[in-house]
């Protein structure tokens, strides 16, 4: 036989760890964020307890500004996985009124993401939490375990992370503690692109480029998707061909500006991207990674 | 030399045609084993920098870095992308393993970057055990150190046969080849006594790039491939489909009643349906029926897959078992010789208990007894009785149960185990399955048919340990010895197992260091549970500071049956009493690892019985113990056990 792939080996070593969860903690959960990293796990995730479904539920921490498209997205997915959906929205923060216009985008996600995560986890006693995280995404993530150990605060310490050899996960903790597990740490953003397109797996349609309502911001494109916008002095909506590389809040997600509307053109088109983006085009990126680095701090 | 080169990128390919590739791209794992002087950092990053795995604000960070901190004259200093130790060290977080990830058009890599100096055995265990292939890199100026033999110790004992010898700073020698020569023909003579044989030598210069992404002009004397060739094109275990199959079950899938399917990642071998599998470590056999998958049934699977198996018969199979080709299982065994890796500040002792995970199987084990430790840097073997952070040893570990399992040399998956901590669950130490022991076959129970509860019965009571523990002076001895006048006034059957008593006799060759009060401790825990099996109500005195002991000792006794009495007195007022004088020595340096003073005490979290003495003298206490033993129920006359 021949040597498996490297994307069977990363599937098989993505689905081991998810029924490694699941045998040994009492009341997993799946953080279910939408984007493409979380349909790839999800997708492994009904891989790897077929023919049953998943046991366990999914989890969306909602800020109540996401893209209309990614509401209707995950509803839809919720129904044809015919998994639980459970949607948590911080409700001091709704009641506090919190925008990330008037309080900013780090208040914003801190208290609707950060706060609203740990509320859902306590709320349903979840001991251990699935997140899409990769180790390639930033430097600081190259050493985070495939594991990740919580205490009853939901504190990291990075002195309490354990070593992890061979595939032997330790998914041991007492009562109030949790684990953060990352069954996507060994895949790169080219992987989950490559598998995406070999397994046909659905994405929200923001990320294949169509025609949309945009204003710039501080050179940031920035989607109108609703009347909650507050359009400044004289700035008009105008309809460009754009896609999103990342999803979030609309209002803090810059959109860059592109012809791919199909997968293979997504890929050639970030390939070809980092040896032209190397000459310079900073907003578009920093965007993007600004975007990427709050999920990390914050959310997840 | 431009990106496109290395890169995965299309150029006169067709996109369909390059994501067809892409999708046949093979996973290499590999380790690099040096430190930041060897320019370990340098060759990394040139890599990454090379096959164009970096972002793009990864590279402007670099470009500004450079300019502002790097050591290359403001030229890339591609040591600045993966050098995060400095930051690390400052922010207080471990150093441990990083890993990096590049593809080229034919494999995609892992990388395991582990740091040279600090913490190096356990990091460098961690990054080896998921490894195919090392690179070791060597400085040409300084030649084989060391650590480059510790590198290659610890790459040889976890398994990795195929090692790259990186020749760096070349260009420090003036690319000389005798210089080079020579190296290569001292490593291969150390490397051949250590079982490393299948060597490659590449001599490089990572800040120069020759021989790191193409052979530079540089060496012309060189005729071999450059790094990055080497690792495209050398050849990876394939597909072991001879090695026998092994899978251990992670989960048993029943979503509905006519389905029960083993799921688990096939760790061996390969299987199809019709081979006969055995389980193990029960022994039962039977015949795979299919191979589920999501994507369909197959007719074949390999190791490295994750599939669920449903078998012809209904045999009782659960999670911790492995399924293994019936032709050639696994060995099964409950004591073993096994070389052990520790991780944990706080030491191993032989004889404490710990957690073992071997496959998907959990169980508790100790190191009875350990035969040496080995010095990573000379190979040297040691006597000793515990092994600190970092150190390696080589012992007789013994289970409390039977384990299926290879030896490591064999299989990584099922020769390779984990031990964890009982009480805080982390994770303390690494190790590798040698052989089995033969007690299990040797030593069997002897099953009687007089048994505990009967002989507890004809004496009238039920068989208990009470446990007293607490500082040297807190007053243990004292209220034990009246709660066992009180039983045996009551007419109850005792025995009062006392700590100075123990050590005059059995337990004399004991001293009191930490592995030492382990194995009294142990012993102790022995004798109680055989004088409870005698059916009688035992009273145990011993300081017993470590809490991993006193819990291997219930462990011992069915629950219910082993109570813990903690006599608290604070050290103050134990010192103050000091009744045997001790203290006062242990003050003035006369006595070594006296609890309290040079040697922890640590309290029960959960006794049953919690007596302070501060405000109770030893005669109410007494009546205290005895009194909750009572609403217990394990004193009164009318609970008789009745055969």
């Amino acid at each position: 036989m021949n040597r498996l792939s490297h994307l069977e080996r990363l599937e098989a070593e993505s689905i081991h760890i998810m029924r490694e969860v699941v045998a040994e903690c009492a009341r997993p959960v799946m953080l279910y964020s939408i984007g493409k990293d979380s349909s790839v796990m999800l997708h492994l995730a009904q891989k790897a307890f077929y023919p049953g479904r998943p046991p366990f539920p999914l989890l969306h921490v909602d800020t109540t500004w996401k893209f209309r498209e990614m509401i209707a997205f995950r509803d839809a997915t919720a129904r044809r996985v015919g998994m639980d959906l459970i949607v948590h929205v911080n409700p001091e923060g709704v009641a506090m009124g919190i925008n990330p216009f008037v309080h900013g985008s780090a208040v914003h996600t801190d208290i609707m993401k950060t706060q609203g995560l740990k509320q859902a986890l306590d709320r349903y006693g979840f001991d251990a939490a699935f997140g899409g995280a990769r180790r390639d995404e930033e430097k600081s993530r190259a050493k985070e375990r495939v594991f990740s150990l919580r205490s009853a605060q939901h504190r990291w310490d990075p002195k309490r992370q354990r070593p992890e050899l061979w595939r032997l996960y330790n998914a041991r903790h007492n009562p109030g503690e949790s684990l953060r597990v990352f069954p996507l740490s060994n895949w790169t953003e080219l992987d989950i692109w490559q598998y995406i397109y070999q397994q046909e797996i659905p994405l929200v349609p923001l990320y294949y480029a169509a025609e949309r309502p945009i204003v710039e911001r501080d050179g940031a494109l920035i989607m109108v998707d609703d009347a909650r916008l507050p359009l400044q002095p004289g700035e008009q909506p105008r309809l460009r061909k754009v896609r999103f590389r990342t999803l979030g809040c609309y209002p803090l997600t810059g959109a860059i500006e592109s012809e791919a509307a199909t997968l293979p053109q997504i890929i050639e088109e970030m390939l070809v991207a980092t040896t032209s983006e190397r000459q310079g085009r900073v907003i578009d990126r920093d965007a993007g990674a600004s975007m990427e680095r709050k999920k990390q701090e914050g959310y997840f | 030399m431009s990106p496109a080169d290395t890169a995965a990128q299309p150029t006169t390919k067709t996109l369909d045609a390059y994501l067809a590739a892409q999708n046949r791209k093979e996973l290499l794992r590999f380790i690099t084993c040096g430190s930041v002087d060897d320019g370990k950092s340098t060759l990394i990053g040139r890599l990454l920098y090379e096959a164009r795995a970096l972002f793009e604000d990864q590279l402007s960070a670099l470009e500004s870095d450079s300019k502002r901190v790097g050591t290359q004259n403001g030229e890339l200093d591609f040591a600045l992308l993966v050098d995060g130790l400095s930051a690390e060290r400052e922010q207080g977080i471990t150093i441990d393993v990083a890993y990096r990830f590049f593809a080229t058009e034919r494999r995609k890599y892992i990388v395991a970057d582990t740091p040279g100096h600090e913490q190096y055995t356990r990091n460098m265990v961690t990054g080896a055990s998921t490894a195919e292939l090392a690179i070791i890199l060597i400085d040409a100026r300084k030649g084989v150190l060391t650590q480059t033999r510790r590198h290659s110790y610890l790459v040889s004992l976890l398994g990795i046969r195929r090692v790259v010898l990186a020749i760096n700073k070349m260009d420090l020698v003036d690319y000389s080849q005798k210089r080079c020569a020579a190296i290569e023909a001292e490593y291969r003579q150390f490397a051949a006594q250590i079982g490393l044989n299948e060597i490659t030598c590449i001599p490089l210069s990572a800040l120069r790039g020759n021989n790191v992404i193409k052979a530079g002009e540089a060496m012309p004397w060189y005729r071999g491939p450059s790094l990055l060739e080497y690792l495209d094109s050398v050849p990876l275990d394939g597909a072991t489909t001879e090695a026998p199959f092994r899978m251990a079950v992670q989960w048993v899938s029943r979503p509905n009643q006519e389905f029960r399917g083993f799921a688990g990642l096939i760790t061996g071998g390969s299987v199809r349906p019709g081979d006969e599998v055995v389980a193990l470590p029960s022994g039962r056999r039977s015949t795979v029926k299919r191979i589920v998958t999501a994507d369909g049934d197959l007719g074949q699977a390999q190791r490295g897959q994750s599939v669920t198996l449903t078998l012809t018969d209904e045999i009782d199979i659960s999670r911790g078992d492995l399924l293994a080709a019936a032709a050639a299982p696994a060995g099964v065994a409950d004591q073993f010789e096994a070389t052990v890796v520790w991780m944990s500040d706080e030491p191993l002792l032989t004889g404490r208990p710990y957690l073992l995970k071997c496959g998907t199987a959990t169980v508790s084990a100790s190191l009875v007894r350990l035969h040496h430790r080995v010095d990573v840097n000379t190979l040297e073997q040691q006597p000793a009785n515990e092994l600190k952070l970092n150190e390696i040893g080589v012992g007789q570990l013994s289970l409390d149960q039977p384990l299926a399992f290879d030896r490591y040399e064999s299989n990584r998956d099922t020769g390779g185990f984990i031990l964890m901590d009982r009480l805080n669950n982390s994770t303390v130490g690494a190790g590798l399955l040698h052989k089995g022991l033969q007690r299990s076959e040797n030593v069997q129970w002897q099953a009687l048919d007089v048994n505990k509860d009967n002989r507890a019965a004809q004496k009238g009571q039920r068989a208990c340990v009470l446990w007293f523990t607490g500082l040297s002076g807190a007053g243990k001895s004292t209220i034990a010895n009246l709660v066992e006048k009180q039983l045996y006034a009551l007419g109850r059957h005792t025995y009062l197992l006392d700590g100075d008593n123990v050590r005059h006799g059995l337990n004399c060759d004991l001293g009191f260091t930490n592995a030492d009060r382990v194995e009294n401790i142990r012993r102790v825990g022995e004798v109680a549970r055989l004088m409870a099996d005698a059916g009688l109500i035992v009273l145990v005195s011993f300081i017993s500071p470590f809490r991993s002991e006193r819990e291997m000792a219930r462990s011992l006794m069915p629950p219910g049956e082993f109570i813990e009495i903690h006599i608290d007195t604070s050290l103050a007022e134990a010192e103050q009493r000091d009744p045997k004088g001790l203290y006062r020595k242990a003050r003035a340096g006369q006595l070594r690892n006296f609890t309290g003073i040079d040697s922890p005490y640590e309290a029960p979290e959960n006794p049953e019985i919690h007596i302070r003495t501060a405000n109770v003298p030893a005669a109410e206490a007494a009546d205290q113990i005895v009194a909750a033993l009572r609403n217990a129920g394990m004193i009164d006359r009318d609970w008789v056990f009745l055969p």
